[in-house]
């Protein structure tokens, strides 16, 4: 609820302030009491860097192999975003398709579950065999990223209010003059896919977003780390397998921690798109997930 | 879709029964895929101006009459018969349709929910915007142009749909209960917004209610239906004067008339049971 009157908004602002901040507080005193733990643990036993490095230590690794580590970011991140781009790109592409026409739907979908259900850690083998590595890397996080993407929107598209379809024949379907039959109802059903089945569906779309976003980082270290045993990556999956074998374990922690960093970031980056979206009139703007 | 008799012969009976009526169903059956039959044989004229309510029992197919009128849905037999011809796609751009529920669009605000057929017409914002503001303030919403339907009550966003079914200046409105889930006292506020509306706007009005009280007090005409299948079991003329106020439902004519339209539900209610 964004939406207060202005009589009781100062006492609700402040006592939602502290709310939030306590919200903020308490994760962050817990993240600190860990690490001080952990630093008084590593410290106090002498356990050996190559079992359990000290946060210290990997804080220092972080900063001397930042370089490398920031180049591994990077190509993580791109394949992500890339393969994320281009699943909403074919998401929201084919569920426009299946929701404009039966045929494309019948057809096209049960594949569309096909490639879901099959598990991509059981595809990406078979993808690096067929494909260069960075293309069978983004493919694998193109494909977890794109089923959630179009079976949200495809069930968004659907959901629209019956009375309101019916309102928008009654307005919106003109009789065109000298065009084709079919052509008019193919421009009044556009009408209604871009006024009423869009907005109609953009939370739907959001919830499938923000799971998607996680996905496609899944998807991308599951498949590097398929390709990692055999190939030369560069990204941080890939980095995690190098330092496993080389057994420079303080590396594995910072990069580790960078991956699971970049997951909060895509997290907190698809809430905030969803909340800004949706504040205005979605009531589950903020609690919905799927 | 229409499988009976030669239109041109139909129209000219319409003529001959109703000099004024604009639109007429003639036979009209409706049975759905299910099986269920909703009508049979409806006859109903629409005169112009009237103010028409169609009164029955639950489930007796008023609101299926309705959609057919507006041309949503095509009836199994029969037709629908316009005055001056061609058929409900010609006329759509003249037909207000105010559904049961409100059915705002909850991502746009009440001005751009007004908006919305004249933006499928292809009106420009600015060229609209005076008409939604004319709108807005007939029913008396002019301060809550802005305001998201989740903002407002549910006797104000019923009358945001009032709005938006007359943005397009409709010539012919049809309202499925408008008024059905609001309390007494805002229903008869909203009973005198409709009948001003009427007047200021001059439209006919065809209005689907389940109140005796209701129908007496707006209408014109009021058409009595009765179920299984759905059919016109009788139609009583309400002659009185036009600018109807308050006093009018303490006039012995008003008490008069809300018994006899109650007889005639009861008699709808009792052939349904004797069925
Ligand atoms: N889409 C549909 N499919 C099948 N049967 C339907 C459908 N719509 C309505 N019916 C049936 O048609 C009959 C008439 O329905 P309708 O909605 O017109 O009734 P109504 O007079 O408006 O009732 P109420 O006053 O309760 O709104 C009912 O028996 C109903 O079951
Ligand atoms: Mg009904």
């Amino acid at each position: 609820m964004t939406v207060q009157s202005p009589g009781e908004g100062a006492p609700l602002t402040s006592r939602r302030d502290a709310a939030l901040l306590l919200r903020v507080a308490l994760p962050l005193a817990l993240f600190a009491l860990v690490i001080w733990g952990w630093e008084r643990y590593v410290v106090a036993f002498g356990v050996p860097h190559y079992v359990l490095p000290a946060p210290s230590r990997i804080a220092h690794t972080m900063v001397a192999d930042w370089p490398l580590l920031f180049a591994s970011l990077l190509q993580t991140l791109k394949t992500t975003f890339l393969g994320l781009a281009l699943a909403i790109v074919g998401g929201v592409g084919l569920a426009v398709l299946l929701s404009l026409s039966r045929v494309v739907e019948y057809s096209l979908y049960p594949y569309a579950v096909v490639l879901q259900v099959t598990p991509v850690v059981a595809i990406s083998p078979l993808l690096l065999i067929y494909m260069p590595q960075e293309t069978a890397v983004l493919t694998c996080a193109w494909i977890v990223a794109f089923f959630p993407i179009l079976s949200n929107t495809t069930l968004g598209l659907r959901s629209v209010d019956r009375n309101l379809l019916e309102l928008f024949e009654l307005y919106g379907s003109t009789k065109p003059r000298c065009a084709p039959p079919w052509l008019g109802r193919l421009i009044s059903r556009v009408k209604a896919l871009w006024y009423l089945r869009a907005p109609a569906a953009l939370p739907y779309f959001l919830g499938g977003l923000k799971i998607a976003g996680g996905l496609a980082l899944i998807g991308a270290v599951v498949a590097e780390i398929a390709a990692g045993s055999a190939g030369a990556g560069s990204g941080l999956a890939y980095r995690i397998i190098e330092s496993q074998f080389r057994l420079n374990i303080p590396r594995l922690f910072a990069a580790l921690a960078l991956l699971s960093l970049t997951g909060v970031v895509i997290f907190l980056v698809m809430s905030g798109i969803s909340h800004l979206l949706l504040r205005r009139w979605h009531e589950s703007a903020l609690s919905k997930e799927s | 879709m229409r499988a009976n008799g030669p239109p041109a012969a139909t129209a000219q009976d319409a003529g001959a029964h109703d000099a004024a009526s604009i639109v007429a169903l003639r036979g009209v059956d409706k049975v759905f895929p299910n099986g269920v039959s909703a009508l049979a044989g409806l006859d109903l004229d629409i005169g112009r101006d009237e103010f028409v309510s169609l009164l029955g029992p639950s489930g007796c197919g008023k609101s299926t009459a309705l959609r057919i009128l507006a041309g949503l849905i095509a009836p199994s037999r029969g037709a629908v018969v316009w005055t001056d011809g061609g058929d409900d796609t010609d006329h759509r751009g003249e037909i207000g349709f105010v559904f049961q529920e409100p059915t705002l669009m909850p991502w746009a605000n009440v001005a751009d929910n007004v908006y919305m057929p004249l933006r499928l017409r292809g009106v420009s914002r600015k060229a609209a915007r005076e008409t939604i503001q004319s709108c807005l303030s007939l029913v008396g919403l002019d301060a809550f142009a802005q305001a998201y339907p989740r903002e407002l009550s549910g006797g104000m966003k019923m009358r945001v749909s009032i709005a938006r079914a007359l943005s397009l200046r409709p010539k012919l409105l049809l309202m499925d209960e408008p008024f059905a889930a609001l309390d007494e006292i805002t229903r008869f506020r909203l009973n005198d917004d409709i009948l001003r509306l009427q007047r200021e706007f001059g439209c006919t009005i065809v209005f689907v209610t389940h109140s005796v009280y209701e129908s007496v007090y707006l209408s014109t005409r009021i058409v009595v239906m009765a179920a299984r299948p759905g059919r016109v079991v009788e139609e009583i003329a309400v002659a009185a004067a036009s600018p109807r106020t308050e006093a009018f439902r303490t006039t012995p004519e008003y008490a008069d008339l809300c018994r006899r339209t109650s007889a005639a539900l009861h008699g709808a209610m009792g052939q349904d049971e004797h069925l």
